[in-house]
């Protein structure tokens, strides 16, 4: 068994939906549950996969890539089928594994018009492949391709099965993220002609770097290229357009994913690429990153303030927690980092839970203007008391996990790495502490306005609107223990990625000094 | 005097012929003697059987090819006195003409005999090109380089205005031949430039006596003449203007043909010239080819965007296609081996999704008899298989992975931030603004076949021949292997190959 999962382990867990896609290709469209039981399969087993690994996965040596594989891929520019385990990827991939099958479970009963439910599903296991091949990828290239998988599917989700006005959201969401991965492909390149390697393997680079005296320029440069790549993915302030459209067009799952995984593909790749491999680039756009991320708190949370459709307003608070995510990666120190981390999987889980909470309102009311619902703790108790605890943990209500993300990263401005302005990264600190209240104040808002009161007249007797459904537990109790769960015990992921984070921090420590 | 010449004639021996090395063309010369009997013997009971009889033609002359490639340590085989070379690089650009003819064929057969065409010219004179091709790929000396270029241009000139009751196929065949001749006629200029100022003919030599220094300004103009007389073949803007027009109105099995067989051939000219002629002048062709391929790429691709006509929409991405292939030129100076590696793997990747995106376009026409990109509505719905299809074509013609086109790009890339030079990158970056650029109008065709619905309701479902789905079937299988795996850039490697003769 062990060996198995040293050698086969990784590809089993990432490949595995994709075999489940090769059988729904060949089985006709009108058997909707098979598609729909194979899909949910192909993700368990790689769920289960996972979760072997994770068994096996050695905790006390967290900062080591573990189950690593390294076969030859492309000779002619050594880029290599590298794949491996570590403290930083693996809540992220817990998170993937957790996620997609939920997702899938969701849409037993929720295929969203205009049907066909085999295409839609072979385009989620594809997505999944591409997270999880992300988060496993050691070679930039394998990364590269990974990353931009994962942009297909998304494309046809929001454009087959999204609203109105989906057209222009799946293109803008294309357009804004491949601008992005072309300038991160020439940094790439860059580096592997800059530090003479010939090689792409992350770990190798950075110690090429160091070895090699690149300048302090030219490392600003690069991490320029990687910033935009990164940047636009999560979003960051200038470049967060294309997320609102895409989320409030997206088909409920797709939001749900696009939320919950998709954005964590950026900050993912700061921590494990962009910092390690360029510190001193990453020292000297530190506090313009630190800027960048404060103003999409604020800017996210007054954005939300304007809000008058419920998944618009969740997208742009998506847009303000990223930029409590961002500020703790900018601090570029293990306690701001570790926040990130955790951040990322607290905001997966919330805001994934509060896009299914959006989607099944939709289903119900058929709107989501927030003006005209109302009540929803009279006519759909339990979902309501759900969206409820969904609202405070995003709001970072101490006890549940969005908390852990939040706080962490705004102590950490308080004391960033040496080397990087504390009076301004002080300034940061404030602002982002007054964007929670402005958090507290849209979310409570939306909770007032939509749960509490009396339902307006015109959903008043809709006999439609019903309580929670079964396949609506199934989805939504795993992610509502994990919010509970991590909020009392964050431990369960600080302890994890601790150890390769602080790595990443000493590194920083030296630079400084 | 008479007398004298007479006698040193009869002293004539004739120079040693290597037959191996030359059977693909013989191949293709004696199959085409042998189709075109059977036409003339058979009339129109055979009509059916020419195009069959072609493509096995195409097939037959692949073997010599495959034989020639396991001989790998033989290599390369130089023929008369230098001027024809086979080696590996030559073989892979033969394997890719062979087959993308035999793909055209499979394209063809059905519009043809459809069309109530005549069958049997179209096939000599496409099999005639192709040979042209082949040649092309061998050629070292500007005599048989000119000599393969009309040999695969005039046969070219013919096939487009084959629709010859349809105003436009003519305005196509016109045009495309004005220009070609005037193209052929600048080459020539350029050409006889170069031998006044080299002193031969061969390639190899002309590059040595260059590098003794002979650099004047009649050289100069010589280079310079002799790229723009390729840069029209290529259709490198500004030389592209003939393009749509043909590519519009020329039958569009053909179209695919021009689009990739005589692009791949002019930039395989290109080559030739640049790699093994002026692989000592870089500070002369560099800047020149910088300018050529940005702006090709960028006009190509702005002009892209606005067209409303399928075909047109092709060929214009296909100047922008160009325009990132010749790329590799703009700095090829210290890096000849990873220049050419990265241009012969661009242009097989090319081959496959360019001929299967035109297989696509060829299928759908069949049902709905239009050339506009709105026609592609709501495919998804009513040919989903098609409809991926195409998708695949359209993300690797876009460059995105796991898709070939994706390995081509970078590649391509790879090659221009080689060294971290100041031009190179700045060309890098024109690439890859302009890959987002392109991606717009290729998912503009996405979007109307997944997103849209069609035009007229009409759901009824497209019956794709046999021939079709084979091209189909055979393009997209080299798009998909080579992205998903990345196999080969591994025997595009031509690096100890660059410096031979």
């Amino acid at each position: 068994m062990e060996s198995f999962l040293n050698s086969w382990g990784i590809t089993a867990m990432v490949f595995a939906p994709l075999v489940g896609l090769a059988i729904m290709m060949l089985i006709p469209e009108r058997d909707e549950d098979l598609h729909k039981s194979i899909a949910l399969l192909s993700t368990v087993v790689s769920g289960v996969v996972g979760i072997l690994l994770f068994r096996n996965f050695d905790y006390g040596q967290s900062q080591l890539m573990q189950f690593g594989v390294d076969r030859s891929w492309i000779d002619v520019i050594n880029a290599r089928y590298s794949v491996g385990i570590d403290g930083v990827s693996l809540p992220l991939i817990a998170l993937t594994l957790l996620v997609v099958p939920l997702v899938i479970v969701y849409s037993w009963n929720h295929i969203p018009a205009p049907g066909n439910a085999k295409a839609f599903l072979m385009l989620i296991l594809v997505l999944h492949t591409g997270m999880l091949g992300t988060f496993v990828a050691r070679d930039l290239v394998l990364f590269f391709v990974f990353f931009e998988v994962v942009l297909l599917p998304m494309y046809f989700m929001i454009g087959v099965w999204g609203g109105e006005d989906r057209l222009y959201a799946a293109i803008k969401f294309f357009l804004y993220t491949l601008f992005g991965s072309a300038f991160m492909l020439v940094s790439f390149l860059a580096l592997y002609w800059l530090t003479g390697s010939g090689t792409f393997d992350m770990v190798e680079l950075a110690e090429r770097v160091q070895s090699e005296g690149l300048t302090a320029q030219e490392q600003t440069l690069l991490f320029g290229g990687m910033f935009l790549g990164f940047g636009i993915k999560v979003p960051m302030f200038p470049f967060h357009t294309w997320l609102p459209d895409a989320h409030t067009q997206a088909p409920t799952q797709g939001s749900v994913i696009l939320a919950a995984v998709l954005l964590k593909l950026g900050t993912y790749g700061f921590v494990r690429i962009a910092l390690p491999i360029l510190p001193e680039g990453a020292q000297n756009w530190a506090p313009y990153i630190g800027l960048l991320a404060v103003i999409g708190i604020i800017y996210g949370a007054f954005g939300c303030l304007a809000q008058t459709d419920m998944k618009r307003l969740i997208a742009f608070s998506s847009v303000a927690h990223m930029g409590y995510v961002m500020l703790g990666i900018a601090t570029l120190t293990d306690f701001g980092i570790n926040a990130a981390i955790f951040g990322m999987v607290a905001h997966g889980l919330i805001t994934g839970l509060l896009f299914f909470v959006a989607g099944s309102v939709k289903e119900r009311y058929h709107t989501l203007e927030i003006k005209r619902l109302g009540g929803l703790l009279i006519q759909a108790p339990k979902m309501g008391w759900i969206l409820g605890i969904t609202t405070m943990a995003s709001l970072g209500l101490p006890g549940l996990a969005g908390f852990w993300g939040e706080f962490p990263a705004i102590l950490a401005s308080w004391n960033p790495a040496p080397g990087l302005n504390e009076n301004v990264f002080r300034v940061y600190m404030v602002i982002a502490a007054a964007g929670t209240v402005l958090a507290a104040g849209y979310l409570l808002w939306l909770l007032q306005r939509t749960a509490f009161g009396t339902p307006t007249d015109e959903f008043a007797d809709d006999p439609h609107i019903h309580d929670t459904v079964m396949t609506e537990w199934i989805a939504w109790v795993p992610m509502l223990i994990l919010i509970v769960v991590l909020g009392f015990v964050p431990s369960l992921i600080f302890d994890v990625t601790n150890a390769p984070v602080s790595a990443v921090g000493e590194v920083f420590q030296a630079l400084g000094q | 005097m008479l007398a004298q010449i007479i006698t040193e004639s009869v002293e004539f021996t004739r120079p040693h012929i290597d037959w191996h090395a030359f059977a693909p063309e013989l191949v293709i010369l004696a199959w085409g003697a042998f189709v075109t009997i059977v036409d003339l013997v058979g009339l129109e009971r055979v009509r059916r059987l020419i195009a069959p009889l072609t493509g096995i033609g195409f097939l037959l002359a692949m073997i010599p090819v495959l034989t020639l490639w396991s001989q790998g340590d033989d290599l390369p085989r130089v023929l008369f006195d230098g001027a024809y070379v086979v080696d590996n690089y030559s073989l892979v650009l033969k394997g890719v003409f062979l087959l993308s003819g035999y793909v055209i064929v499979l394209l063809s057969s059905d519009y043809m005999a459809e069309g109530d065409y005549y069958d049997s010219e179209f096939y000599q004179l496409l099999s005639a090109s192709v040979l042209g091709m082949l040649v092309m790929t061998s050629a070292r000396d500007l005599v048989s380089i000119f000599v393969a270029l009309e040999l695969l241009s005039i046969p070219a000139y013919l096939l487009a205005a084959w629709r010859k009751r349809d105003l436009k196929s003519n305005e196509a065949g016109l045009k495309y031949m004005l220009m070609g001749v005037f193209a052929s006629g600048i080459l020539l200029y350029g050409m006889s430039l170069l031998y006044g100022g080299a002193a031969d003919t061969r390639l190899s030599v002309i590059g040595e006596n260059l590098s003794d220094g002979v650099s004047t300004p009649i050289v100069t103009l010589g280079v310079l003449f002799t790229i723009i007389g390729f840069g029209f073949k290529v259709s490198a803007v500004p030389f592209h203007t003939w393009a749509p027009d043909t590519y519009e109105g020329a039958p569009t099995p053909l179209t695919a043909f021009l689009a990739v067989g005589s692009k791949t051939a002019g930039f395989v000219a290109l080559m030739n010239v640049v790699f093994f002629a002026f692989a000592g002048q870089p500070e002369l062709v560099q800047p020149f080819m910088w300018i050529l391929a940005a702006a090709t790429m960028t006009i190509g691709n702005l002009i892209a965007l606005r067209q409303t006509n399928m075909v047109r929409m092709l060929a214009y991405s296909g100047i922008a296609q160009a325009g990132y292939i010749m790329a590799p030129l703009a700095v090829y100076g210290d890096r000849l081996g990873d220049a050419q590696q990265a241009i012969v793997l661009y242009l097989v990747i090319y081959a496959a999704m360019n001929l299967g995106a035109f297989a696509v376009v060829i299928i759908a026409a069949r049902k709905t008899r239009s050339g506009e990109i709105s026609s592609f509505g709501g495919m998804f719905r009513y040919a989903p298989g098609l409809t991926l299809a195409m998708t695949v074509f359209l993300f690797s013609l876009a460059g995105i992975p796991p898709m070939g086109g994706f390995w081509a790009k970078f590649f391509v890339f790879k090659v221009l931030t080689d060294g971290w030079g100041l031009w190179g990158t700045i060309l890098a970056i024109f690439v890859a603004v302009n890959s987002v650029v392109a991606a717009y109008y290729y998912l503009n065709v996405a979007k109307q076949m997944w997103f849209m619905p069609a035009p007229d309701g009409d759901h009824s479902p497209i019956v794709i021949p046999p021939a079709l789905v084979a091209a189909v079937a055979v393009t997209i299988v080299v798009t998909m292997v080579t992205g998903v795996t990345g196999l080969i850039p591994d025997w595009t490697d031509f690096t100890s190959l660059a410096a031979a003769p």
